[in-house]
């Protein structure tokens, strides 16, 4: 059973979002590295790329398949962990910490309440098991 | 794996099956007057006789009775016979690009050992499988050194190919990518302190041995492009050099971009050829064209594998790294022959009898009255030589000698009307120099 913590927002990509203030931290849901496997390569963008809410804004790839990464809100990225580039495993190891990919200044702080709750995201997960 | 083409059957079952009738059909989206409506002008059928004799009277104008000293970016080695048997065996010669890749162990194979030998002579740690020539390689690793660092500014020397320039300025022009030359100084090489690298540059690309044939300094330049931030990339149009020169990689090269020409693969009249791009590890997902990896099964049997496609124009479109979707195999497998027939010690051999022929040659055509070298810095196979009068002048009266003595620089440098930039490799006797020494003193 994967991880999905309480105090975090999630979308029905896989990603997950850490809100503080007008800024937030972005990675992938335990539920997808799981699902990928080991990830081997993570491709991230530069700080000051901007991007739309659901645009890819990066590529996770592992033994298994190449992913995009979305971007769960509209913003402005203003921190990239660059630690992937030489560790990508720590997307596998530690999704919610170590793992996460890039920090963002969300444009609209009202497109957060679109994302799913931890409850609503492992119901999904469980719906889309089903199909 | 042999290439089967459809049979009228098949072909006709494969229109019925879309709903059409004639090839024909396939083609109305095309107007009508664009379409080629007469024969396309390649003459009649001949008979074979007449074609062979065709092709020799043609190959006749080739001068092959001409005792040539042409380099620059093009050399005449020697050829083993045994890569022509190799080459001309059907597993090899009539595949393309192997699309069920690892079906093909053996292309698989000679392409893995093809990146293998890359590295070993460039010092770099990742080779890939190689790209069209040493002009789109060098392109290639423009782009990549874009992406790698994020910036857009480029510093290339002007000694670096002329048509190599026009080619990196031809895939660049559009993408937004600066371009600033910079100039070698009297000594025929680049000044690594003058070389204008800010903290925007992305790369600087320099050939060493350059279009002069000069050896230039990496390692200074490299420090100079890393502080700051910068990424060198070392061109190299005659990899024979290598194996006398210390590797690139040793001086602080992040990319090596060149042509394999000089291993085994015919002059042509300039091409087909071979590219070759070797880089850093760290580097290698944002390497162009393709990389094969060794592999083991779960019975631990070694295997061949195409590996890092995912950027490949056939799988990701849209994220390839490149429009390069397929590599050279057949000139790699001809240099990977050349490179297993000579062994380290044959090429270290080749390119040691290259430096003592050319640096003979030099010195005796330096000891002519209103000859001498233009440039002081070390050189490999090449040099350039000034010339008592207009080196076109010069050249064409060689050239009436059945002597190619070299190109005359002003067609790529219009300063330089009284420089000629001559070459010697194993492939010229000393009887040949000699006569070319004897030729120019009667000019």
């Amino acid at each position: 059973m994967s991880n999905t913590p309480e105090d975090l927002s999630y979308t029905k990509d896989h990603e997950w979002v850490r809100v503080k203030g007008s800024q937030a931290a972005v990675g992938i849901t335990d539920h997808a590295q799981q699902q990928l496997g080991d990830v081997v390569y993570v491709e991230l963008p530069k700080v000051g790329d901007k991007f739309e809410a659901s645009e890819p804004f990066g590529t996770v790839e592992s033994v298994k398949a190449v992913s995009e990464v979305y971007m769960p809100v509209s913003g402005t990225v203003a921190e990239v962990n660059e630690s992937l580039n030489d560790s990508p495993e720590l997307v596998n190891e530690d999704p919610y910490g170590d793992g996460w990919m890039i920090g963002i200044k969300i444009d609209n702080l009202a497109q957060i309440d679109a994302l799913l709750t931890s409850i609503e995201y492992e119901d999904y997960i469980k719906e889309e098991a089903a199909e | 794996m042999r290439y089967i083409p459809n049979s009228t059957g098949e072909r006709r079952s494969m229109l019925a099956d879309i709903g059409l009738e004639r090839i024909e059909d396939l083609f109305d989206q095309i107007p009508e007057q664009l379409k080629l409506k007469e024969p396309i002008g390649v003459g009649d059928p001949i008979s074979e006789p007449d074609l062979l004799e065709y092709f020799r009277d043609l190959a006749s104008k080739n001068g092959i009775d001409h005792q040539s000293f042409l380099g620059a970016g093009a050399y005449s080695h020697f050829i083993p016979v045994i890569i022509d048997s190799l080459i001309s065996r059907a597993e090899f010669f009539t595949a393309y690009t192997p699309y069920q890749p690892e079906l093909s162990q053996g292309t698989l194979q000679y392409t893995f050992e093809f990146q293998t030998m890359i590295c070993q002579l460039t010092g770099m740690e990742v080779a890939n499988a190689s790209l069209y020539d040493g002009s789109t390689a060098v392109a290639e690793a423009v782009l990549m050194a874009n992406r790698v660092t994020r910036r857009s500014k480029f510093v290339i020397a002007d000694t670096v190919h002329p048509q190599y320039r026009e080619v990196v300025s031809a895939y660049t022009k559009h993408l937004g990518l600066k371009i600033e030359e910079a100039e070698h100084g009297e000594s025929g090489t680049l000044d690594p302190g003058s070389l204008g690298i800010d903290n925007e540059t992305a790369a600087v690309v320099v050939q060493s041995p350059n279009f002069f044939g000069c050896i230039e300094d990496l390692a200074a330049i490299a420090d100079a492009a890393h502080n700051a931030g910068a990424l060198l990339i070392v061109a190299i149009t005659e990899p024979m050099s290598l194996g006398i020169l210390k590797p690139p990689g040793a001086l602080g090269a992040d990319i090596v971009a060149g042509e394999t020409q000089s291993f085994g693969i015919p002059l042509s009249f300039g091409g087909p050829y071979c590219g070759m791009f070797a880089t850093l590890d760290k580097h290698v997902r944002q390497m162009p064209g393709r990389l094969v990896g060794e592999a083991y099964d779960s019975q631990g049997r070694r295997g061949y594998v195409l590996t890092l496609s995912t950027r490949e124009q056939h799988i990701r479109r849209e994220k390839a790294t490149s429009n390069i979707c397929t590599n050279q195999g057949l000139f790699a497998l001809m240099a990977t022959v050349y490179l297993s027939t000579m062994g380290k010690h044959g090429v270290q051999e080749v390119a040691r009898q290259n430096l003592h022929k050319a640096h003979y040659a030099a010195s005796e055509i330096s000891k002519l009255d209103g000859f001498e070298m233009k440039f002081s810095s070390p050189f490999f196979n090449e040099f350039v030589v000034r010339t008592p009068q207009p080196a076109s002048r010069v050249m064409k009266r060689l050239l009436d000698k059945k002597i190619i003595g070299g190109i005359a620089l002003e067609g790529h440098y219009s300063a330089m009307t009284d420089s000629a930039l001559v070459c010697v490799t194993e492939t010229s006797k000393k009887e040949a120099i000699d006569r070319l020494v004897g030729a120019l003193s009667e000019i």
